[in-house]
């Protein structure tokens, strides 16, 4: 069998896939992050529950209704996201001229709220969610066996991201809101209805996340504490990368995702913590973020 | 958070300074009576969360650091305490110290990384450091995993007085809390603790009258990590236990719960909180889950309406009256 700095191909390409699997969720859910954080200067903690929300919505309507995945994929981040507008408008938009800390206080209490409910109803134990039959085996390549739903999470993901980018970097919306996130008083000015935007950006980023949860329900078991982990790692993601920049939100995701999955095969023991010791590292070179600007 | 700090009022006028001198009488009396009608046990568990939430407020309430990872400190704490109270047989006393010892090195080391950020970067960075230590101690052998730590033994304070007595550990821990708890009064109301709240309101304000601002806020960092590891250890001897819960992030979610009940940059408002959310998981500790929701629901309300706290409430409350 052939092995790479004596570690069969097979696992070593068999890690890296679920690197760039990992990684997909990094880059989805911190550039929800990065666009929340930049128009309404909040760290949404609930992110990662909402995360949790899209899974089991996928799960509730396989469940209860029958509808599948692909109606998932569609209906969950909408409804979603529309429950972040609510959020937004009845309690997030009361924070605005306080300091931004008491939106992280906020948002991590929601996060418990929504987390314990779910723990009360279905446990700690993990739902079960299939595999659409679409997408059910895979195909054999040279040095490994690459199943087609995750080939289809990777190319989704970054589907979304370079959507994302795109919108924001390169349309007339995307224009109005990075120059909101520059300076709202002036945009306002100009008529632009600057607190409807925000409203709306919430949502999406909130969208952004529970289209991911969506995505990752078959991967991983739907369970209420499926998210208040990785929410933790896709802040030090953040960190890392800085949330300056769109782009560098998705490279740092599917980077640190690689990064992780490289660890696992040589080194497994630091596999859990790599992230936060990059995090370190980057902090005392470059305490902006890969991507960052110093403010 | 300056502002409402600032409306609340930390600095010490002549009739401020007795009413804070009346209520930590109060306070020492409460201690002195309390064993006889409550259970031992929990007065402890409050008086360590008292001083956790104390240390804690030390850096947010007066110094304007958000940090979300004090579990690291509290919980690593609790870890050395019970590993060399039960390892190495060593006096109580000396358990308690070299957990206070172990975290003042940690919280160097995570103050260095975390200073370099500001606001919510702060907060992020200090949680993210805490998950590492969290699997440090999920991951190495002297913690013992899943299991932790478990029955330490209490031993004698300085070889002579058993403290397997709950009534000896209890003046044990007493003594450990007002000591903590003075110590931050004065740190407070120090020149350090002047130049720590002019940070807050104002750092470039501060750099520009020739503070060395980073080196008082590592400061203020390790002092916090530091005590909330002192907390840790003594609360490890009194449940002769160590654990993953106590630097679990959900344990530095309960501390700034705890602080934001009673009183962002009050003295007093920590223990006020942790005594009520202490209490509050004994009678709902039945409920289960439910427990983190309450907990989530104390936190959206308080940060939509009660935002000085328990405390800071009373303060202005009466401060309004005697205006009129």
């Amino acid at each position: 069998m052939d092995t790479i700095f004596g570690v069969p191909t097979q696992a070593l390409f068999g890690q890296l896939l679920i690197g760039l699997i990992n990684g997909s969720f990094y880059a989805l859910l911190s550039l929800g992050l990065a666009v929340i954080f930049g128009l309404l200067n909040i760290i949404n903690f609930t992110h990662g529950a909402q995360y949790m929300l899209g899974a089991f919505g996928a799960y509730l309507l396989l469940t209860k209704l029958g509808l599948n995945y692909w109606w998932a994929l569609l209906i969950v981040p909408i409804v979603v996201g529309c429950t972040g507008v609510i959020i937004e408008r009845l309690l997030l938009s009361r924070l605005y001229n306080l300091d931004h800390l008491y939106g992280l206080l906020l948002t991590f209490g929601l996060a418990l709220i929504i987390q314990g409910v779910f723990r009360n109803e279905y446990g700690s134990s993990g739902q079960p969610y299939p595999i659409p039959p679409q997408l059910m085996g895979g195909q054999k390549l040279d040095f490994m066996f690459l199943p087609n739903y995750r080939a289809w999470v990777i190319a989704a993901s970054l589907v979304v991201c370079l959507g994302t980018w795109y919108l924001i970097e390169r349309t007339k919306l995307g224009g109005y809101l990075r120059a909101a996130t520059e300076n709202p008083a002036l945009v306002q000015a100009f008529g632009i209805n600057v607190p409807r935007m925000i409203t709306l950006t919430y949502g999406f980023g909130v969208g952004l996340a529970a289209l991911a949860g969506v995505m990752a329900a078959p991967i991983y078991q739907v369970s209420p504490q499926m998210g208040a982990d990785l929410i933790i790692v896709v802040f030090a993601v953040v960190v890392i990368g800085g949330m300056g920049s769109i782009l560098g939100a998705i490279v740092t995701g599917f980077g640190l995702g690689l990064i992780e999955g490289l660890t696992k095969v040589f080194y497994p023991e630091a596999s859990n913590t790599v992230i936060f010791i990059i995090m370190a590292i980057v902090l005392l070179i470059r305490p902006a973020g890969l991507f960052g600007r110093e403010k | 958070m300056a502002a409402v700090i600032q409306a609340v009022g930390t600095t010490a006028g002549g009739a401020e300074t007795r009413a804070l001198r009346l209520a930590f009488l109060a306070m020492v009396a409460i201690i002195a009576i309390a064993p006889l009608a409550v259970y031992p046990i929990f007065l402890m568990k409050v008086m360590c969360f008292a001083l956790f939430a104390c240390a804690f407020n030390l850096l947010i309430g007066f110094g304007g650091l958000l940090s979300f990872g004090h579990a690291m400190f509290f919980g690593m704490g609790g870890y050395v305490a019970a590993y060399s109270a039960k390892e190495w047989g060593v006096t109580p006393e000396l358990a308690v110290l070299l957990a206070t010892a172990c975290t003042a090195v940690l919280a160097w080391v995570a103050g260095l990384l975390a200073i370099r950020r500001q606001g919510i970067y702060f907060a992020m960075i200090t949680l993210a450091l805490a998950q590492m230590v969290f699997f440090f101690c999920l991951q190495a052998p002297f913690t013992g995993g899943e299991d932790g730590i478990q029955s330490v033994p209490r031993g004698k304070l300085f070889g002579v007085v058993d403290l397997a007595d709950n009534r000896a550990m209890y003046v044990f821990v007493a003594a450990i809390f007002l000591g903590g708890f003075l110590l931050i009064w004065r740190i407070v109301h120090s020149p350090f603790g002047q130049v720590l709240k002019a940070i807050r309101e104002n750092e470039p304000r501060a750099i520009s009258l020739g503070y060395d601002t980073d080196r008082y806020k590592l400061v203020a960092f390790i002092l916090s990590g530091t005590l909330s590891g002192l907390a840790g250890g003594t609360k490890s001897l009194v449940f002769q236990l160590a654990s993953l819960t106590d630097v679990h992030w959900s344990m530095s979610g309960e501390v700034v719960l705890m602080t934001l009940v009673g009183g962002l940059g009050t003295l007093f408002g920590p223990v006020v909180g942790a005594a009520v959310i202490v209490t509050m998981q004994n009678y709902l500790a039945q409920l289960g889950a439910w427990v983190t929701v309450v907990q989530g629901a104390i936190f959206v309300v308080c940060v939509l309406a009660f935002r000085r706290g328990i405390v800071g409430e009373l303060g202005a409350l009466f401060k309004g009256r005697k205006l009129r």
